[in-house]
């Protein structure tokens, strides 16, 4: 069965199964983090037991969604090499360099404060334990600099060369880190990702002030979230904008994709809202749109001419089904989140933040939005940038190992079903945490607690270890 | 030409380091896993991992340091040896992520506890496994054409790529056994020092083994390690091989704890070397040398930087970290 299947689509659907699952950990951990240490600092600076309740609460969860991270981010990290080698040998001297920087600068900065922020509170005090959660947070977010760099230049390869052996060899360091998208793409991620945990610790949050809406800790945890998606989403939607004009200025074909202009328009362009891309036929049918309002989003004129796929040759056009689909989820839910926050506001201002029902319900069903968003969006810019792995110059065709489709089939089956069983575990064992509220006196890192309890160690029972020697 | 040829020896050296320290850091917590089922008391399971818990992640960086600085300073090496290897690689990554997780799984459930605790013994196996069959495929060389792996998916899987294969699982085993001897007390101090009698001398049969069997691999091998006046070059490693053992099984006679691991670690570096004399100047063996593979000179200066300058941070903050949770771990009593 496998042996009729073709090779680079299955390498092509395990990288995006392994990347889709890997993708919403860093999301999650580099708002989470920053949290923590946000958390921390506030209870350094005001005594507060609360936010230490907070901190310790989080950390757990923090714990296991980082190790789902690291081992999902291991599986990418060879991946380049086992189903995409060619991409490897060709990309490896400017896409190489800034991974190893990844791990020499943030990997290493991250997994080496870990084990002291997990488990050190009792063996460091509480000044060096926080110097330890700040560089686990500063490490998350310097992870999404290197990394959100080389996918920028495979996205706006900028600052290179082509050697004899047909290898892109970098003409200009400068150049290659901050090639054009990546300034939009650091920011769009960074701030997507503050605002997924903001959803999910407001989630939580409104989840246990819907049983009881006097309990400290989710009051504190709401009120928090609700200004971190409130202050957040506008800005995301104006760097959203922003990312677009860059897109359409480095890769129409994306954006053309994104909006479904399979047709030229010379005076005004329509904003398709609705509506099911035909990629055979090179229309949108049953489109719903709003005349001129593409031109006025993309060009700031109603009457600006907008170019569409056929301006493009047939086989360099992105699958436009699948990046104009995730595009308008990402956009749907982005408006979401900004409704939660304009909602947030209007509560605060009228003193019913910890009171109003609807308020909560509507915050406990967005608490996945932000997942789901940034899965969106990558599939969006992703997708978008197809048929080519480096942006009109390396095709993804041409990009694939040597491989027999049975290879990589099996080898998709069997982290299909791995990822499966483990990610399902780790969202059980995390929701099971979010289900317990904040309490007093949190998994303390006090003498009668075991200094394990900081991080991993159930309350109900399990070994400490002891005093330090 | 000169300075070429200097940096991608050097770069050979960095990724060699990187992957050495990969194998003796990560090596004790997969041994650790893979000893888990001599050890069925839970209170003994709970000490072992938290041993490791709190270094574990940082260990395993260096196998990412280890690939990605593979593929960024000799990115043909890779693109050849990682479609040679598909399977061990797959088979090894799907071990570490069970491993992995059940750091952190364990904790969480007490039903499905001893799941996890299989996951993380049976993803410690695969993985080092998967390491050690890794290892014998690329000495028994892979085949090249242009700048493609032009093998089977299967060809990695050979008697000699099992006996390595065989050899890491026992290595790995008897540096997990030291490592418990470092860092336990009581019964399960007595019990780690009763497997690293066995374990030692599994290994050396080990090293004996794979150092029999492989100049029979190519002559180039056996010529690097019989022919005058290479011999003369590598003689000392055998010999060194037998003082450490000798120091190995005095220390580990007399109980001193904190001996045994650090001499397993100078046996692992002593076989390294091995490795190195029998492989050098080639990265895949018979087919690719490492200036055949080097990445553009721009690039290796690029990253040797960032290397020079961070790897000694690194080394700082990751001996801080031990440091912070040295001594004994004891199981904590009244918390049951």
């Amino acid at each position: 069965m496998l042996s009729n299947l073709d090779p680079i689509v299955l390498a092509r659907a395990q990288f995006a199964f392994t990347m889709s699952f890997h993708i919403v950990f860093p999301a999650f951990s580099i708002g989470l983090a920053s949290y923590l240490a946000v958390l921390e600092a506030l209870w350094l600076w005001t005594g507060r037991e609360v936010f230490l309740n907070l901190f310790h609460y989080w950390l757990k969860i923090f714990a296991i969604a980082f190790g789902m991270g690291v081992v999902s981010g291991i599986v990418m990290s060879y991946q380049f090499g086992t189903n995409w080698s060619v991409f490897a040998d060709k990309t490896g001297p400017v896409i190489g360099p800034l991974m190893a920087y990844e791990v020499l600068t943030a990997f290493f900065l991250e997994a080496g404060f870990l084990g002291v922020m997990l488990f050190g509170l009792e063996r460091v005090g509480p000044r060096l334990h926080f110097f330890a959660t700040l560089m686990v947070a500063i490490g998350t977010l310097i992870s999404a600099f290197w990394i959100l760099s080389a996918n920028s230049w495979m996205q706006t390869p900028t600052g290179y060369a082509v050697n004899a052996d047909g290898q892109f060899v970098v003409a200009d360091w400068f150049k290659v880190i901050f090639n054009p998208s990546f300034p939009y793409r650091l920011v769009h991620m960074v701030l997507a990702a503050y605002l997924t945990t903001s959803l999910v610790v407001g989630a939580v949050g409104a989840y246990h002030l819907l049983r009881d809406p006097h309990l400290p800790g989710p009051r504190v945890m709401f009120s928090m979230a609700m200004w971190m998606a409130a202050l957040v989403a506008p800005i995301q939607i104006l760097a959203g904008d922003q990312h677009g004009l860059n897109t359409l200025a480095h890769q129409p074909a994306k954006v053309m994709a994104m909006e479904g202009h399979y047709q030229s328009h010379k005076d005004g362009a329509p904003l398709i809202l609705f509506g099911l891309p035909d990629q055979a036929a090179g229309r949108v049918d049953y489109a719903i749109q709003i005349p001129k309002l593409s031109s006025l989003i993309l060009k700031h004129s109603l009457d600006a001419p907008l170019a569409g796929l056929d301006t493009v040759p047939r086989e360099n056009w992105p699958p436009v089904p699948i990046t104009f689909w995730s595009f308008r989820i990402m956009i749907a839910l982005g408006f979401l989140i900004f409704g939660l926050g304009l909602f947030s506001l209007w509560t605060r201002w009228r003193g019913t933040l910890f009171d109003s029902r609807p308020l909560h319900i509507f915050a406990l069903t967005m608490g996945p939005a932000g997942f789901i968003a940034v899965l969106a969006g990558w599939i969006t810019t992703e997708t978008g940038r197809q048929p080519f792995t480096v942006y009109g110059l390396l095709r993804t065709a041409d990009a694939a190992s040597p491989l027999a489709a049975p290879a990589v089939g099996s080898s998709l089956l069997a982290f299909v079903i791995v990822y499966f069983i483990v990610f399902a575990a780790g969202a059980i064992y995390i929701l099971r945490l979010m289900a317990a509220s904040p309490h007093h006196g949190e998994q303390g890192p006090s003498g009668a607690m075991p200094a394990r309890a900081a991080g991993i160690t159930p309350a109900s029972g399990a070994a400490g270890q002891g005093a330090p020697s | 030409m000169t300075a070429a040829v200097d940096l991608a020896t050097v770069w050979a050296f960095i990724i060699a380091f990187a992957v050495f320290v990969y194998v003796v850091m990560d090596g004790f917590d997969l041994g650790l896993g893979m000893l888990f089922p001599l050890f069925p008391a839970k209170a003994d399971r709970d000490v072992m991992m938290n041993s490791v818990a709190p270094v574990w992640d940082g260990n395993e960086t260096w196998l990412v340091l280890g690939g990605g600085g593979l593929m960024a300073a000799f990115p043909l090496a890779y693109a050849v040896l990682m479609p040679a290897l598909y399977t061990p690689v797959i088979a090894m990554l799907i071990g570490l992520v069970f491993r992995g997780v059940a750091f952190e799984f364990r904790w969480r459930t007490t039903a499905a506890r001893n799941r996890w605790d299989v996951a993380f013994a049976a993803g410690s196996l695969l993985a080092t496994l998967a390491q050690g069959v890794a290892l014998g495929a690329i000495l028994q060389g892979v085949q090249v054409e242009g700048r493609h792996y032009a093998g089977g998916w299967w060809d990695w899987l050979t008697p000699f790529s099992l006996l390595t294969g065989v050899a890491l699982v026992i290595g790995y085993s008897l540096l997990g056994a030291t490592w418990l001897i470092l860092k336990t007390e009581g019964a399960l101090r007595e019990k780690a020092y009763r497997l690293s009698w066995g374990l030692l001398f599994a290994m050396l049969a080990a090293i004996a083994a794979v150092s029999i069997a492989t100049p029979f691999l190519s002559i180039q091998y056996a010529q690097r390690w019989f022919a005058w006046p290479n011999v003369a070059l590598a003689a000392p490693v055998p010999i060194a091989v037998a003082a450490v053992t000798a120091l190995l099984m005095r220390s580990l006679g007399q109980k001193q704890d904190s001996r045994p691991f650090f001499l397993v670690l100078a046996l692992f570096a002593l076989s390294y070397a091995g490795l190195g004399i029998s492989m050098y100047p080639f990265i895949v063996p018979q087919s690719i040398t490492i200036w055949q593979a080097a990445a553009p000179q721009n690039s290796q200066i690029f990253m040797l930087v960032g290397v020079a300058g961070l790897v000694p941070l690194i080394l700082g903050y990751t001996g801080w970290a031990y440091w912070v949770f040295r001594g004994k771990v004891r199981a904590g009593s009244g918390y049951h």
